[in-house]
């Protein structure tokens, strides 16, 4: 069975650590993850909730948010995405570094919710690649750190090397 | 006290105002060339310092005066409030005089009101979109408005080049937050009144 696991037995291998660079690589990007919270209505009060005490955001390794794109690599978009505000979010999103994750925070960012309106765009990933939606209106914060963990799985899963490998060489040519 | 005298002694003064019955609180009209009069005699004479509220209404395109602008105002000396019915002139391109010189709290509320309805505030310091976007073409609380939308370019080109979005008329199919207002309730409540374009029915081109 091929495992992405990190493992290590120190009767076996001494101080030698033999794994894959994926499995490094994804390890490390799995839990750091930076959020930027993109907090647009009544979502973010939740997403704010998940950071808090009570739920505790940082017990699974992604508490450190980051209102500056630049030091963000996962935006969670939290409420109501307007057709004004869409530029706004794409611009965000675009100045984020690579390599860059986002999870859609409730109804309203997955798909517009209960705005059938002329003012809402239906679902954020009109304009920006969403990795993890969230149901729910608001979602309750377990089922945002579920959304999280999941993107850690997904994360986890990321052939990080062989892209790594290809950014390399685009960037050489 | 806003009593019969009050009332009495308002409307000699200004003799071009009416009460209209409304249940809550006394309701003026009042044509729209004598509301800054009519605003800062109130506002100077009759303590009603706080502007609470401007807004519009459209009553529809079959109304001979099709836009009214509606002012609510509050004196802290009386404690009541008095609402204010005014008419514009014109249906096509409804002008109304800006009472932001008397009331300057009347600047954002005269913007949403032009942003919703088209009502050019003549007067008005600043009078662009507040709530849409500059350049959008329609005045979305208009009654031949649809409420899903109409077709138009998002505003960032640059987005739209890598993105392709646009702005799409909302799918209005099962929506139930539009009640069709007709007819029993389980009727009425889950279908959208304004099914212009649904995922069972194309878009009209
Ligand atoms: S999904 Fe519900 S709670 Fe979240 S932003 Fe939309 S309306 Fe607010």
């Amino acid at each position: 069975m091929v495992s992405n696991e990190v493992a290590y037995n120190s009767k076996i291998e001494g101080e030698v650590i033999v794994t894959k660079a994926d499995a490094v690589v994804n390890w490390i990007r799995k839990h750091s993850v930076w959020p930027m919270p993109m907090g647009l209505a009544c979502c973010a009060i939740e997403l704010m909730a998940s950071a808090a005490s009570r739920y505790d955001i940082s017990r699974f390794g992604m508490e450190v948010m980051r209102f500056s794109p630049r030091q963000s690599d996962c935006m969670i978009v939290a409420g109501t995405v307007t057709y004004k505000m869409a530029e706004v979010v794409r611009r965000i999103y675009d100045q984020m570094g690579d390599p860059k994750w986002v999870v859609a925070m409730g109804a309203c960012a997955s798909t517009g919710g209960m705005y059938r309106s002329y003012a809402v765009m239906q679902g954020v990933d009109n304009i920006v690649p969403v990795d993890v939606y969230v149901s729910g209106c608001p979602p309750r914060p377990e089922a945002l750190l579920d959304a999280m963990m999941k993107l850690q799985d997904k994360i986890g899963n990321e052939p990080s090397t062989s892209r790594l490998l290809q950014a390399r060489n685009t960037s050489m040519v | 006290m806003i009593d019969k005298d009050f009332i009495e002694d308002l409307l000699k003064k200004h003799p071009y105002s009416n009460v209209k019955h409304q249940n809550d609180c006394l309701t003026l009209s009042c044509p729209a060339q004598q509301i800054i009069d009519l605003t800062t005699e109130l506002r100077d004479q009759q303590t009603f310092d706080l502007l609470v509220d401007l807004t519009a209404v459209d009553q529809g395109e079959a109304v001979e005066n099709r836009f009214m602008v509606v002012i609510h105002l509050y004196s802290c000396i009386h404690h009541d409030y008095i609402r204010i019915h005014s008419d514009c002139t014109d249906n096509e391109s409804p002008e109304f005089p800006s009472i932001h010189s008397v009331y300057p709290a009347a600047n954002w509320h005269e913007r949403e009101a032009f942003d919703m309805f088209g009502i050019v505030f003549t007067g008005h310091p600043n009078l662009k979109r507040i709530l849409m976007w500059d350049e959008y073409p329609y005045f979305p609380l208009r009654k031949e408005f649809p409420l899903a939308g109409i077709d138009v370019p998002l505003p960032a080109d640059d987005v739209v080049e890598v993105t392709q979005a646009s702005v799409e008329p909302a799918p209005m199919m099962g929506g139930p937050f539009v009640s069709s207002g007709q007819g029993f309730m389980s009727d009425a409540e889950p279908r959208a009144k304004d099914e212009s374009w649904t995922e069972k029915k194309e878009k009209p081109v």
